[in-house]
């Protein structure tokens, strides 16, 4: 039992677990499901009242703070207890290819060193990768009023015409950075 | 605060902190959290993240027709949840959408993921966690000049 829980899930049984987050948070806390707001309640608690949208009384948000740190936590369990953080992804035969094309041959654990890592961090791949990547996760969520969850996961499912619109400029962007940004930050190096 | 209020703000907390682990397990062991199937997904080569978020929607659906046939959660009749308002060109959720997907591209990992990444020990996720933070404090101060409806 604990030896198949610690290998990958597969999607038809994590895909049902997380669309159970849905009704798990409206019936045990009355919340709809989302994650980024805590973004915001966290910019609310540390830089009080300097502009009208961080102007609220943070302390509303402490179920999403606690969800968020859950977040970390289940983390934490599912490379300890369930499992490692080094297993490779089995990602489809054409994609190894297309990664191989920019550079990026080790695949061990979750993500590549190349681009996520502290040493990463100086070079201007890893930077852009992660320091402009967070910055635009962040901002891009807020100001389209949710992320992946509160819109591609809780929006769609109550069929809102706003999350279509969100989740058609989340490929968007996300086909942008995949064929244009990326190459051009990975092909320069070789 | 009275005394009344107190165990009801602990409970909410520890419900929320538990279906957070619960999500936070899936995310992983599902690999959403994984900069390489998101370039599988975008670069749609791999069925994995899709079947993922689709049987998640529809499991969703499934569970918000349930508590609305029997009333649960206070869903009865068309009870709207997390309702979005939507006029004009709603500009802000795909101007909004496609800035957050040139980051998802990127980093490979949207907010959940980015605190998950933190629980696996992957401590440079603090530094997104902290850019993500600065983005979300910069569109607070551009808020205003910003296309919203």
């Amino acid at each position: 039992m604990l030896e198949t829980l610690q290998q990958p899930w597969p999607w038809y049984v994590a895909g049902p677990l997380i669309g159970l987050v849905v009704p798990a948070l409206l019936l045990l806390v009355g919340k709809a499901f989302g994650v980024s707001t805590s973004f915001r309640d966290i910019c609310a608690a540390v830089t009080p009242g300097r502009f009208e949208y961080l102007n609220y009384d943070w302390r509303s948000g402490w179920w999403r703070l606690a969800f968020a740190l859950g977040i970390v936590v289940g983390g934490a369990l599912a490379v300890t207890a369930l499992g490692s953080a080094n297993a490779v992804v089995d990602i489809s035969e054409a994609t190894r290819a297309d990664l191989a094309g920019l550079g990026i041959t080790d695949r061990t654990g979750l993500f590549p060193e190349e681009l996520l890592s502290w040493r990463a961090l100086g070079s201007i791949g890893g930077f852009v990768t992660i320091v402009l990547g967070g910055f635009l996760v962040g901002f891009g969520a807020r100001w389209a009023g949710g992320c992946t969850s509160g819109h591609a996961i809780m929006g769609l499912v109550t069929r809102q015409l706003p999350s279509l619109l969100a989740v058609l400029g989340f490929f968007a962007g996300g086909l942008i950075s995949t064929f244009i940004i990326l190459p051009a930050l990975l092909g320069g190096g070789r | 605060m009275n005394d009344t209020n107190a165990p009801s703000l602990r409970r909410t907390i520890v419900r929320s902190l538990a279906v957070g682990i619960v999500f936070g397990i899936v995310l992983v062991k599902s690999e959403a959290v994984s900069w390489f199937r998101i370039q599988e997904m975008f670069r749609f080569q791999g069925f994995h993240m899709f079947g993922l978020l689709g049987s998640a929607i529809a499991t969703g659906m499934l569970s918000i027709a349930v508590m609305r046939r029997f009333g649960l959660g206070g869903l009865g009749g068309d009870v709207q949840v997390g309702k979005k308002e939507s006029r004009g060109l709603n500009r802000h959720y795909w101007m909004g959408g496609t800035v957050f997907g040139l980051g998802w591209g990127l980093l490979g990992a949207c907010p959940g993921p980015i605190y998950a990444m933190i629980g696996t020990g992957a401590s440079v996720f603090l530094v997104a966690l902290a850019s993500a933070l600065v983005g979300v404090w910069t569109y607070a101060a551009l808020r205003p000049r910003l296309p919203h409806f």
